[in-house]
């Protein structure tokens, strides 16, 4: 009798019902969207990350140079270069740390493994293959005793000859990619755990200690660099064994080349340290401590946390994501309150246009809590349907979403290896390149893809239904206080 | 069947307070049909109330049987209302959205019967009022009078001892007034009820046997010709 009863209520009673269900209906449809829409945003934003710090990475562990220790000279000896005449003509290629990146120690990153709570870790050193190719006058009167023409300030003593033009002028060029030294194994974090092999192969155990490569594809690409070819790094020439690919279609891997990290500390004298180290937590719940006790064995390290790298990106897509989780949620969590105000008003509204019937169900021996539940089913069938058409209301906005496919830019900022130098005449003082201090964006363009999660779905239905109780509560709790004389004597 | 002493019923009215039953002394003899009369206020559906269990009086009070009811919790006037005591109702009150047959059933809702039985009463209930063909009709299809049998088809679906009927033919033609009167003067002789109508209806009252009259809340006995 229940049902059949709470049936014929709703269905005889339409308008109150569909009032009622339909305001639910909004407010559950526009948390569906608005939750999809920030679910997309997050997907996307660690789509821009992951391509920069790998898939799974919890926590990035780096360090700031000193100021004043990054600086590397690119010296260049009396006796470096092959002359000819009055010319001498360079090629010379360095792989160099990053001159803004500190560098951690073994022992630093044996501690950081061994925090309570660290899943697994893998360590990467950040470098720099610098060549330099150019065509410089020999100096012939040079002052005797000291090195030829270097490069870097100082004054002219005597008036140059040879060079390009035959007065002491020079021609050079500079090329700069970035290298990065990584596990030869496998990893499931880190820069290597979110690629995909263009062709060629990946590294394997074997590699280790051996001049073989990786080649970011769009560096390749850009450089006509295949797998099987050579490439010179650190004036040693490497094999090129494979072309990978970043698994994020936003962005590019985050070095142009990979190669073993022992070779890379070798080849750039930085045996046995790393510039980065990428954490993976058991828990994202111990991110906070973990952080925290990093942070306190390596006092000096830059320690940021994926909510903290997700914080770094920018542009629109940060722009989205804010007005999403700002916006839109205090828009759904107003909607909401305004849909469970008007549930309630309306049920309680209803009970009371129904205080004669009521007041009959007492009189013909209806306890309070039948008359209750009736009210609280009622209205918990309203939720439920309002919950309903809410999801799929909201199934159709995160489709007109999709459809739509706003296109977002992500620009994530990091301390890049960037290459200059400082004009330089020629004379006694030894002079150099320096690395121009600068922090890079790396910009890629997403489009936002929303998709209902199943969580979402039953979060609706709980709101739904919350919605429902509400309602039915006071609905409820107005029906159970009403006398049946009262009821019955307001109506004769 | 019922006792009732020194009863009095107060109501906060917007003119102060109001007495609705103003120390009642009566007894009412299982079987008997009893009339209420009286000018409107003076307290007939007060008097009705407290003998069906809807309200408790002030002071004093009501013995059903050997229960004294003005002790009894809302839950146990329930279940006494539920089992023992019928109403009518002057607007039939029955519920728009249901059919006859369901608004009888409702009554038996309480009483923790199976579906079929409580289908099978309420057949049967409708069948005494002469309405069982009218048993999927919604009350909107039905006419006042057809109404009124089935509240009292409901009412009486669970075989109560009490009858308590407010002005049952109040908003009935004098056709169908006669022909409800009839039928409750029949259901009385019949299943041995004891029936208290509350009537403004001379022509009712004089059917009962004992004919009472309120006025300001006291209660004075007519005796029956």
């Amino acid at each position: 009798m229940f049902f059949r009863y709470l049936g014929r209520e709703l269905t005889k009673r339409k308008r109150q019902s569909a009032l009622v269900a339909s305001g639910l209906a909004i407010a559950i449809a526009l948390v569906v969207v608005v939750s999809s829409v920030s679910g997309g945003i997050k997907s996307a934003q660690t789509q821009a990350l992951s391509g920069l710090y790998g898939i799974g990475t919890d926590i990035s562990v780096s360090k700031t140079s000193v100021p004043g220790q990054g600086s590397q000279r690119f010296a260049i000896g009396g006796n470096d270069g092959r002359t000819s005449g009055v010319t001498r003509t360079f090629s010379r290629s360095q792989l160099r740390s990053d001159p803004f990146t500190g560098t951690l120690t073994q022992a630093q990153v044996d501690s950081v493994s061994k925090i309570a709570g660290v899943k697994s870790t893998v360590a990467t050193l950040k470098l720099n293959s610098v060549t330099f190719n150019g065509t410089l006058p020999t100096f012939g009167q040079g002052v005797p005793g000291q090195p030829g023409g270097q490069i870097g300030g100082g004054s002219n003593h005597f008036r140059p000859t040879g060079g390009t033009d035959g007065a002491g002028g020079s021609s050079f060029s500079v090329t700069s990619f970035t290298v990065e030294g990584v596990s030869v194994a496998s990893a499931k974090i880190g820069p290597m755990a979110a690629i995909a092999v263009k062709s060629g192969r990946v590294f394997t155990a074997s590699d280790k200690g051996t001049y073989v490569a990786e080649v970011d594809s769009g560096y390749a690409t850009t450089n006509s660099i295949t797998a099987g070819k050579t490439l010179t790094i650190g004036g040693k020439t490497f094999k090129v064994v494979g072309i990978i690919a970043s698994t994020s279609t936003a962005a590019s891997t985050p070095s142009n080349v990979y190669v073993p990290i022992d070779v890379a500390q070798n080849l750039s004298s930085n045996t046995g340290v790393y510039s980065n180290v990428y954490v993976a937590a058991n828990s994202s719940a111990n991110l906070q401590t973990i952080k925290v006790a990093i942070q306190k064995a390596v006092p000096t390290a830059t320690v940021k946390t994926s909510a903290e790298l997700a914080s770094t990106v920018g542009g629109s897509l940060a722009t989205a994501s804010s007005l999403v989780n700002d916006m839109g949620g205090w828009l759904s969590a107003i909607v909401l309150l305004a849909a469970f105000g008007t549930s309630i008003l309306f049920t309680t509204s209803g009970v009371n246009r129904r205080i004669r019937e009521f007041g009959t169900l007492k009189a013909i021996g209806w306890r309070s809590r039948r008359v209750v539940g009736q009210v609280v089913g009622e209205s918990l069938v309203n939720g439920l349907i309002g919950g309903v058409v809410g999801v799929a209301l909201g199934f159709g906005g995160v489709w007109a979403v999709n459809n739509w496919a706003p296109t977002l830019s992500a620009t994530v900022a990091q301390v890049s290896n960037g290459f200059g130098g400082r004009p330089g005449g020629f004379g006694g003082h030894p002079g150099g390149f320096g690395h121009a201090a600068s922090t890079a964006k790396t910009g890629v363009s997403l489009a936002l893809h929303s998709s209902v999660d199943p969580g979402i779905i039953l979060l609706a239905i709980a709101f739904a239904v919350l919605g429902g109780l509400l309602a039915g509560a006071f609905g409820g709790l107005r029906a159970a206080r009403l006398s049946p004389s009262v009821a019955l004597r307001s109506v004769e | 069947m019922y006792f009732l002493s020194e009863v009095t019923k107060t109501y906060k009215g917007k003119r102060g307070i109001v007495k609705a039953a103003d120390g009642i002394n009566l007894e009412i003899k299982s079987g008997e049909m009893i009339s209420i009369q009286g000018p409107t206020g003076g307290g007939k559906s007060t008097l009705l109330q407290l003998l069906g269990a809807l309200d408790k009086p002030t002071s004093g009070s009501v013995m059903f049987g050997d229960e004294p009811m003005q002790e009894m919790s809302d839950r146990e006037l329930a279940d006494l209302r539920a089992q023992k005591i019928g109403f009518v109702f002057q607007s039939f009150n029955l519920i728009p959205t249901l059919t006859a047959l369901e608004n009888v059933e409702m009554a038996l809702v309480p009483l923790g019967l199976s579906k079929d039985e409580r289908n099978k009463r309420a057949l049967a209930a409708l069948e005494s009022v002469a309405l069982s063909d009218r048993a999927t009709h919604l009350p909107s299809e039905l006419s006042g009078g057809q109404q009124q049998r089935v509240a009292i088809a409901r009412a009486l679906v669970k075989e109560p001892s009490v009858l308590l009927a407010d002005e049952p033919t109040g908003n009935l033609d004098e056709a169908t007034r006669d022909d409800i009167v009839g039928l409750l003067v029949k259901l009385w002789k019949d299943k041995g009820l004891t029936l208290i109508i509350v009537t403004h209806d001379s022509h009712i009252a004089k059917k009962a046997q004992r004919h009472l009259t309120i006025k300001d809340g006291k209660v004075t006995e007519k005796k029956a010709a």
